[in-house]
Parts: C-alpha cells; sequence; structure tokens
C-alpha cells in the first residue's frame, strides 16, 4: 500500500438551512479544499462523494445530482453511504483510491440537506426503520439514542450532568469554528439539565441539530504531496466494522462495532496503546453520551470511565487527551456526512498547526476520528499523523 | 513546515435562510410531494411470527447449533451462518432491557402524554432476544430496566397480523413496576 497524504481541506458554514443547492455546497467545500491543496481540477484523477439518506433532500441517486458540483464529471466517480458512518467512511474511500496506486490524487466531498425535508428532518428518518417490525410503532428515531443512552447510564451509573458536560464542552469549544451553527460561549450544565425533555433521557441540548453543509478533502500520494503541499498530514490507519441488523438483539452498552473499527485501524497506524499513543480525538458526537461511548469503543478509556475524564478535564482542548476540540457536531452542526469537516478535516488542521483559535496546545503528532452510522451498528476510524 | 495562518477554515461559504424567508416568498424555492406506495411481502419468517401473533402466540426459532431461540425469528442464523431449525412457541412475558419516555412523535411533533418505548427480551428466547414496543398500565416512573412485563393483546378480531397485535406490555404483577 502506498502512503498517502491530506493536502488541503473545505467547508461551508452549517446551518439549519441554506439557501445553496447540494451541488453548490459541493462546489463551495471543494473549492476551499483545492485552494489550500493549491491544486486544478486537471489535477485532480478520481472523485468520492459522501452522502447520508437520500430521504432527506428527496433526490434519489443524489451522488449523480451532485456530481457537477464534486468535480467529478468525466471522471472516475463513486458515492459512497453508510449513514452518519460516511463522514469518515468517504475519506477512508478516498484514501484506498491513492493507497492502491489507482489514483495519485483524489478529491472527496461529502454534502448534506436536511433542510428540505418537511415537516422535520425525523420525517424522512422515518424511512430507515424496519418496515415489518418497527414502522408500525410510527417510532422517531431519537428513540434508538434515548434507548441506547438510557442502558449505558443504568450499566454505569452515570449522572446525567455528567453526560452533559460533553455538550457544555463541545458547544464551547465551537466558539473557534467560522462554521458553527451552535456554539455557545456562555453554555452551563444546567442549561443543558433544563432544556426541553424530548424523549428521556434525551434533552434538546443533548442532541446535535439538523444542518446543511458540505465539507471536502485533497487526498494524494507521497510524491504529489511532495510536489503540492509543505505541510501534508498522514493517514496512518483507517478500519470500519457493522454490527448485526437486528438492533434489538445487541447489547448497546458498549459499541463492539467501533473497538472493532478501532482495532483495524489501529494495527495499521501500529497502535497498541491509544491513550499513551493519541494526542487528540474527534469521536463522532451526535448526541454528548455519544462521545463518552465512542471514546470507550476507541478504547481511549476503560469502559465506563469517559464520563469520568470528562468531569475531570481531561478531554478539554487544554486537557491530557482532548476530545472534539472542533467543537464537534453538538456545536458546530450535523448535516450528516459533511460532519467530516469536523472530524477529518478538522484532524487535518489540527496535525499542520493550521486550526487557529481550536488549535490544541503542544504540537499534538497523532489523532483519531470516528463515526458512527446506519441503526447504531456502523463503526468507521480514521487515524492520522503529521 | 507548517505556515503561519489564522486558522483554517479560512472562510465560512454559504447564505443561511430562515423558514420566515421561505414563508414571507424571500428566497426562490419549489416544492413536491411524492406519491408512492409499498407493499413489502414479509418472507418465510416473519409471516410465520406474525400469523401467530394473530392468534395471541409469540414464536422463535431455534439455531440448534447455536443453542439460540432467536426473535425475531430469521430462517437463517447470522452467526454461525446456517439455517435454523425450528418454531419454538414463547410465553407473552419477558423483561425490559432498555426504554424511553418520549415526548415526540415520529415527526418530532411536541406530544403531552408521552408514548413510554422499549425493548423487551421474551422469556424462553436467546439473551437480549426480542423486540421494540410500547408499555401500558403503568406510570412512566414505575418502568425500569430488569422489569418483569406481559403483553397486552387486543381483542382477537381486531388483530391482523401485525405487532400491533400486541398493544402494550404492562407490569407482570400488581405493583411490579414498583423498583
Amino acid at each position: 500500500m502506498k502512503d498517502v497524504a491530506v493536502i488541503g481541506g473545505g467547508m461551508t458554514m452549517f446551518r439549519r438551512r441554506l439557501k445553496e443547492t447540494g451541488k453548490e455546497l459541493s462546489y463551495l467545500a471543494a473549492k476551499m479544499a483545492m485552494e489550500e491543496a493549491g491544486i486544478e481540477k486537471s489535477d485532480i484523477d478520481m472523485v468520492v462523494m459522501g452522502s447520508a439518506p437520500d430521504a432527506f433532500d428527496g433526490i434519489h441517486q443524489k451522488g449523480e445530482n451532485l456530481l457537477d458540483g464534486a468535480a467529478g464529471a468525466g471522471k472516475p466517480y463513486v458515492r459512497v453511504f453508510n449513514g452518519g458512518g460516511t463522514c469518515v467512511f468517504a475519506p477512508i474511500a478516498g484514501w484506498w483510491h491513492v493507497a492502491s496506486g489507482v489514483a495519485d490524487v483524489a478529491l472527496v466531498v461529502a454534502e448534506e440537506k436536511m433542510g428540505s425535508t418537511y415537516p422535520h428532518p425525523q420525517t424522512a428518518f422515518r424511512h430507515i426503520w424496519d418496515p415489518i417490525l418497527d414502522r408500525p410503532l410510527n417510532p422517531n428515531l431519537v428513540w434508538l439514542f434515548a434507548m441506547e443512552m438510557n442502558r449505558y447510564m443504568t450499566r454505569y451509573n452515570i449522572k446525567k450532568e455528567d453526560i452533559a458536560r460533553v455538550a457544555v464542552k463541545n458547544k464551547r469549544n465551537a466558539v473557534g469554528h467560522p462554521c458553527a451553527q451552535l456554539a455557545d460561549p456562555n453554555i452551563t450544565v444546567q442549561d443543558v439539565l433544563d432544556s426541553e425533555m424530548m424523549a428521556w433521557p434525551v434533552q434538546r441540548l443533548d442532541i446535535s441539530p439538523p444542518s446543511d453543509g458540505a465539507a471536502a478533502l485533497v487526498f494524494c500520494s507521497k510524491e504529489k504531496a511532495r510536489e503540492f503541499s509543505d505541510d501534508p498530514s498522514w493517514i496512518s490507519g483507517v478500519g470500519w466494522n457493522i454490527d448485526s441488523t437486528m438492533w434489538t438483539n445487541r447489547d448497546l452498552v458498549f459499541p463492539q462495532y467501533v473497538a472493532n473499527a478501532a482495532k483495524m485501524a489501529y494495527k495499521m497506524a501500529r497502535i497498541t496503546n491509544p491513550p499513551k499513543q493519541i494526542d487528540f480525538a474527534e469521536p463522532y458526537d451526535p448526541f454528548d453520551y455519544k462521545e463518552l461511548h465512542h471514546m470507550e469503543g476507541l478504547m481511549l478509556c476503560k469502559k465506563g470511565e469517559a464520563p469520568t475524564l470528562t468531569r475531570e478535564g481531561v478531554t478539554q482542548r487544554d486537557g491530557d487527551l482532548p476530545i472534539c476540540p472542533s467543537g464537534g457536531l453538538l456545536g458546530v452542526g450535523n448535516p450528516i456526512a459533511a460532519t467530516m469537516g469536523q472530524k477529518v478535516a478538522e484532524l487535518h488542521w489540527q496535525l499542520t498547526g493550521k486550526a487557529g483559535k481550536r488549535q490544541i496546545p503542544g504540537d499534538p503528532r497523532v489523532g483519531v476520528a470516528q463515526a458512527w452510522g446506519d441503526i447504531m451498528q456502523m463503526g468507521t476510524v480514521i487515524v492520522m499523523e503529521k | 513546515m507548517a505556515k503561519k495562518i489564522e486558522g483554517y477554515p479560512r472562510y465560512a461559504p454559504g447564505t443561511h435562510v430562515s423558514t420566515k424567508d421561505i414563508v414571507d416568498n424571500k428566497i426562490s424555492y419549489t416544492w413536491w410531494e411524492p406519491e408512492v406506495q409499498y407493499s413489502w411481502s414479509l418472507g418465510p419468517a416473519m409471516s410465520k411470527f406474525l400469523q401467530e401473533l394473530k392468534k395471541g402466540q409469540l414464536v422463535g426459532r431455534k439455531c440448534r447449533k447455536c443453542r439460540r431461540v432467536l426473535v425475531p425469528p430469521r430462517m437463517f442464523c447470522e452467526l454461525c451462518y446456517g439455517p435454523t431449525n425450528e418454531w419454538v412457541d414463547l410465553p407473552d412475558t419477558g423483561m425490559v432491557e432498555t426504554f424511553s419516555i418520549s415526548y415526540l412523535d415520529a415527526d418530532a411533533r411536541r406530544i403531552k402524554v408521552p408514548i413510554l418505548i422499549g425493548v423487551i427480551s421474551i422469556d424462553g428466547a436467546a439473551p437480549l432476544h426480542g423486540f421494540m414496543h410500547y408499555f401500558g398500565e403503568m406510570e412512566p416512573e414505575e418502568l425500569h430496566i430488569g422489569m418483569k412485563v406481559k403483553a397486552v393483546w387486543k381483542p382477537k378480531a381486531e388483530r391482523e397480523g401485525s405487532i400491533t397485535d400486541i398493544k402494550y406490555f404492562k407490569p407482570l404483577k400488581k405493583g411490579g413496576g414498583k423498583k
């Protein structure tokens, strides 16, 4: 396998609704990534598009619809998709395009428009439930996460306020992010605990918002990285794994599929002691408890220990193990696949010292990003180094 | 060598619009309502399961190799990847594995009277084997993980071979909801 560098990233602002079409958002994000990389469309060999359920924007085969905006016309182009996992899986696909040697330069674009769905993006989420046993009960997707959160909290006797600390940290971290939708420098744990009850134990401020947005990354070979960039970051490991379809038969307390994906990525990256060898992480945080759940899945701490680390400040941007320094999905927003911007692009910017106000102190050298998708069953992991 | 710059992303392209902008016709938009219907054939495993529900009976499917009774039933075992072997009648009782108290309906509209929802593992099936369903005949604060529950069925004439032939699960014993 060839070495794969990241030489540019880009993202649009994230908002509940953006005026631009998905195609236009793809263009804006891709152009920004190409600008940082210093490349033209003619330098791009292949394009990967990441986008989550078609039902959101009601355009099926939406990879085809987004094609021109992603610089894909006339090139080898493919859309990949595994729900929320897409934001880390699209860059994994970009990696294999280059690692395999079939492309020297691959552009990865991730796009989502959730604002088009009426009356609410949740209405589109109905289409992902099993039609035989689940849909007749008129489920709301939040139920799934509420049920998983409840099981996790109950097993380890976790206090709601320790989970709320994640939302507070991430919304505060997002203050330094120009694209952020829900940055809040003054939010407190009490604000989260006092927010509207949606599906116990999930309250309004425990959840990331639905968003429109796009993000992009440029991947290339070592030779091209030398040609185009004086400060690339490097993909040192990738992993992905999925659990059974039968979600009501799963334990839900520990995301084994994330651990399996992490083991695959860590093996490739030669990481044997994750908390010691990894300087910071961008685990997927569509809900505050998910950051904790995923820290445990990524083996950054022991099972049930993530809330304690959060309470002790270890996961703050200036802590020993910064988690979601970007502001995450809770602070920057959650346009499903386009959260590649806070997850993988953030790793690139942090590792190259370009994260500005969000920069982690002390020269971080190894970062891990992770996403979670489909029906609480997909784990996607990328390890990057400077 | 890292360039000394203010920070990436260096700008945030895009134009925010609000619902009001749409309502007030301040932006151009187009509208479409899909008109499509689906009829899913249920396959041998779920057809049998739902026909048995119509009779007021829960059934599982046994994998002899893994010594598991699978609920929901399937004709193959996803672990050993062999065929499952026989139908097993199960009681209509089980245990709450997890739950939520929802103030959201399926379209995320707010509702006053919460929906009690959760996953029930069915007695006699493999650990964790069961399905999602509603709870009733209990206060929200009674509901807890580990609670023993029993199905409440629709009257026979109203059953149609659907998971909703069970109305909800209630505490197995009167006062059994007490923690």
